[in-house]
């Protein structure tokens, strides 16, 4: 089993923003559910979990069937329950929305049921038998995690080549702490392997060493979730000063090592999606006094989640709307940041530079694509890096399947792990094989 | 303003509201604070020789995470000394004179009758009422549900209370027979001056799975209850009705079972009770419900144009017939307000699962089910299942046929509508 991370993280100070439910508050909870038919919260998740049935056995007591019917669906199910926006997926589509009274919790009832489920040690599900043929996975994060759970239910072997020094991928290295630490990802990649026959190779990068055709011909089919590579950068005067960081980069110190913000007074995030807004809330609850995001666009634009912006400014946070950055000045290391404003179609506004005092920079405008580690393949589709499938995750070239983030251009973990699955599926079909009768459709 | 003062068999209280004979009306000091919270009556605790109880005493029905939507219990009788129960009696009486103190008895023979009655009204009792219900310990021992079942044996012991009483008498009346109507009319025979009812219904509240034992357990045993709670409402009122309905009864009804607040207690009075009686409600909650009984009765009473509880009692018996005096042309159907409607789709399950198949779920990207109303058969089930309230009504249709109950088809052949939801 792969290493845990160390014990001494940065990421330790936060606590869980949204509490675990006590037992009498998840049977309370548990009997507000109405039970819909076709429930839109199914249909909400990427997974396809079937939510009523999982909450209404949290109700009546069946705590190992509610956990399997969520891990039948989604094997990631633990990790889901804490990190998934279920404010814009599940509990948005709850039908209580519309009644003005609250829509049940779903995200916290399925921690309670999974929570459970891992305290107790609870395993749903056997390796299938051996199918005599095995699937490569690239990259060990949701995607792949997903991927090769399946697979092996249907009895195919599987070697994940993860290029870091333990799988899990953003799981362990991305999420931000106050939904879900480092430490219980890393619980959850092992429960998950424990399903037996997946080989971990860590420390192993698709690269000279080894090459996309190497793979080709070790396996009967390969998958890549490889998600996403290193931070995008602004190329700007004094990027390269310390103190400018790639907002991925240093969220991964944060979460599997230490980040030194004792001496940080003022910190900038430069973006508007939701790494930003998460970089934005981590340094808040590190401690740092003043964090201010910069955003070329208005507060309504961003793409970062509503409700995480939220809570953020609850957190304290404050924001430059309509500016970007120009440079970063300092003496040895970062000083301040100057910007400019610009104006509603992001034209720069001459004459408007201002300058922001900042000893610590997080750039979180992207990050780098890495399908064209793959482009000397014939057949596959790949565009601005990201690979192009079909809904099972087909490439186009014959064995190759790829999901999650290098597939999708960067979404959620339910959306990994529903791509994964799915994937998985049509790797079996490729081989010519029928899904075990009781498996259900692509999403059961 | 309405007067909630009620006479009950010629027992008066200042409001309806009477706590049951059962653990809160035990004892003289818990009597005392329930009248200072505002009970009208209470009816003490059945006095009889004393008896000795068992643990635990009480199951609880938990349905849906709500707890005690039915009770029951292994009680007994009052197991303190009668004299201890009649110098609280006279205590009682003596704080709140305009309270009624009605004291249940439940002994065998006919001296133990005389003597007890002659006591009960020494310390003060307005009323009694003879324990012919109980329908567990004490019918084994030819005492309680044993009496209540066998009418001649009703009439006789109510004839005893009423010959040696000078307080008006009420039986109160078990619900574990067939018809309750021979029952009612033994005690009338007897010279009750009323009768109450439901007492507990014969029942096992549940079985312990993991020890294989029903429910309350006592050590590795258990036994049957008696049921009560917001659960036997329908019985009780199906029972006051039945009696209140009947031309040949006519005794004043103290009605009891499963009253939880004053919309209960309503219903309860416009089936044909003058006074009602509470006590699981109490159990789980506390005196101080009494406090919203009494003002929402009040309001109804005002918002319903009611001066006296009297002009209440009875108001809904008219409107309970028999089958065979229903309009069977009389048709409804379910309309869905989409304003109003969430998306649940609860009604499209409970229509294909649990009724006719004409609730159907749109394919247009709208969650508002459509309903067939030429396949509705006005069942009521998708109102009942609906968590909006308002969002499902039940529409009369004009059909164009005239009224015609079955009785009216069969003997005069009245034309009945055609079936709907029948192939």
């Amino acid at each position: 089993m792969p290493d845990a991370p160390p014990e001494d993280r940065s990421e330790e100070v936060f606590r869980d923003y949204k509490l675990p439910l006590a037992r009498a508050q998840a049977m309370v909870e548990a009997n507000r559910c109405l039970f819909c038919s076709d429930a839109p919260c199914i249909n909400a998740c990427p997974t396809r979990i079937d939510i009523p049935q999982f909450i209404r056995k949290i109700a009546t007591e069946n705590l190992r069937g509610s956990a399997r019917t969520i891990f039948e669906a989604n094997i990631l199910g633990m990790s889901c329950a804490r990190v998934c926006p279920v404010e814009v997926l599940c509990v948005g589509a709850c039908v209580y929305n519309h009644m003005d009274a609250p829509p049940i919790a779903i995200g916290q009832l399925q921690r309670f049921a999974t929570d459970h489920a891992f305290e107790q040690g609870w395993r749903f599900f056997e390796a299938g038998p051996d199918s005599g043929r095995s699937v490569g996975l690239i990259g060990g994060g949701p995607a792949s995690l997903a991927a090769a759970h399946e697979l092996r239910r249907l009895g195919h072997r599987c070697t994940i080549y993860e290029k870091r020094a333990r799988p899990g991928g953003l799981n362990v290295t991305g999420v931000a702490p106050y939904k879900m630490k480092a430490d219980r990802a890393a619980e959850e990649v092992n429960w998950i392997l424990g399903i037996g026959g997946i080989d971990v190779q860590t420390d192993c990068e698709v690269g000279a060493a080894l090459t996309p055709t190497d793979l080709e011909s070790r396996h009967d089919a390969l998958f890549v979730g490889v998600g996403l590579g290193a931070d995008s950068t602004l190329d700007l005067p004094g990027e390269s000063l310390p103190g400018v960081h790639g907002a991925v980069e240093w969220i991964e110190r944060m979460k599997t090592g230490r980040v030194p913000v004792s001496n940080i007074q003022r910190c900038v995030v430069i973006g508007g999606g939701n790494t930003a807004v998460d970089a934005v809330r981590e340094g808040l609850g590190l401690g740092i006094p003043s964090v201010t995001m910069i955003y070329r666009g208005a507060e309504a634009a961003m793409s970062g989640y509503a409700h995480e912006w939220k809570a953020a400014k609850i957190n304290g946070a404050c924001a430059q709307w309509h500016a970007i950055p120009i440079a970063f000045e300092g003496n040895a290391r970062l000083e301040r940041v100057i910007c400019r404003r610009v104006d509603a179609d992001k034209r720069p506004i001459p004459g408007s530079d201002f300058a922001l005092d900042a000893d610590l920079a997080l750039v979180a405008i992207g990050q780098s694509r890495l399908a064209s580690l793959f482009a000397a393949l014939p057949g596959l589709r790949i565009e601005k890096g990201r690979f192009i499938t079909d809904a099972s995750g087909f490439t186009g070239r014959p064995k190759w399947f790829a999901g999650g983030d290098c597939a999708n251009g960067g979404k959620e973990v339910v959306n990994a792990a529903a791509e994964g699955k799915a994937a998985a599926r049509a790797i079996h079909a490729s081989f010519g094989l029928t899904l075990p009768s009781g498996s259900g459709g692509l999403h059961g | 303003m309405a007067d909630l003062s009620v006479t009950c068999g010629g027992i008066r209280s200042p409001n309806p509201f009477w706590l049951a004979s059962a653990p809160p009306t035990n004892s003289g000091l818990q009597i005392q604070r329930a009248f200072e919270a505002g009970w009208g009556g209470a009816v003490w605790k059945t006095l009889g020789p004393p008896i000795q109880k068992v643990s635990s005493r009480f199951g609880g029905h938990t349905i849906r995470g709500v707890q005690g939507a039915g009770f029951n219990n292994i009680e007994l009788i009052t197991d303190r000394p009668l004299e201890t129960n009649f110098r609280e009696i006279a205590e009682t009486k003596r704080l709140f004179p305009h309270n009624a103190v009605i004291v249940s008895l439940m002994v065998e023979s006919r001296d133990e009758w005389r003597d007890i009655i002659r006591r009960s009204i020494d310390a003060g009792a307005d009323g009694l009422e003879l324990n012919f219900g109980c329908p567990h310990g004490m019918c084994e021992r030819g005492m309680g549900s044993a009496v209540g079942q066998e009418p001649r044996i009703n009439e006789q012991i109510t004839s005893w209370a009423v010959e040696f009483s000078t307080v008006p008498v009420l039986v109160k009346l078990t619900p574990n027979v067939s018809n309750i109507l021979p029952h009612g009319m033994a005690a009338k025979r007897g010279g009750a001056h009323g009768v109450s009812l439901i007492n507990t219904i014969k029942s096992i509240i549940g079985v312990d799975i993991d020890r294989f034992v029903p429910e309350p357990r006592v050590g590795s045993l258990s036994t049957n209850g008696g049921y009560c709670g917001a659960a036997v409402k329908p019985i009780a009122l199906h029972m006051v009705a039945s009696l209140a309905r009947e031309q040949a009864f006519g005794l004043p009804i103290s009605g009891i079972g499963g009253i939880t607040n004053w919309r209960d207690a309503v219903e309860f009075i416009l089936l044909g009770s003058s006074s009602v009686q509470v006590c699981t409600e109490v159990m789980l909650r506390g005196y101080r419900i009494v406090e919203d009984m009494i003002e929402g009765l009040e309001s109804y009473m005002n918002s319903h144009g009611f001066n006296t509880v009297g002009e209440m009692v009875g108001k809904a018996i008219p409107g309970f017939s028999e089958w065979g005096d229903l309009d069977l042309n009389y048709e409804t159907v379910a309309k869905i307000d989409a304003d109003k409607c969430i998306g649940c789709q609860v009604c499209v399950a409970a229509c294909h699962d649990g009724a006719h198949q004409c609730i159907h779920p749109t394919t247009n990207g709208v969650r508002v089910p459509v309903v067939d109303e030429s396949e509705c058969v006005g069942c009521n089930l998708c109102q009942i299942v609906c968590p909006v309230p308002g969002c499902i009504t039940m529409e009369p249709v004009a059909n164009g046929f005239a009224p015609a109950t079955w009785n009216q088809a069969v003997e005069e052949g009245k034309p009945l509508r055609p079936k709907k939801g029948s192939h």
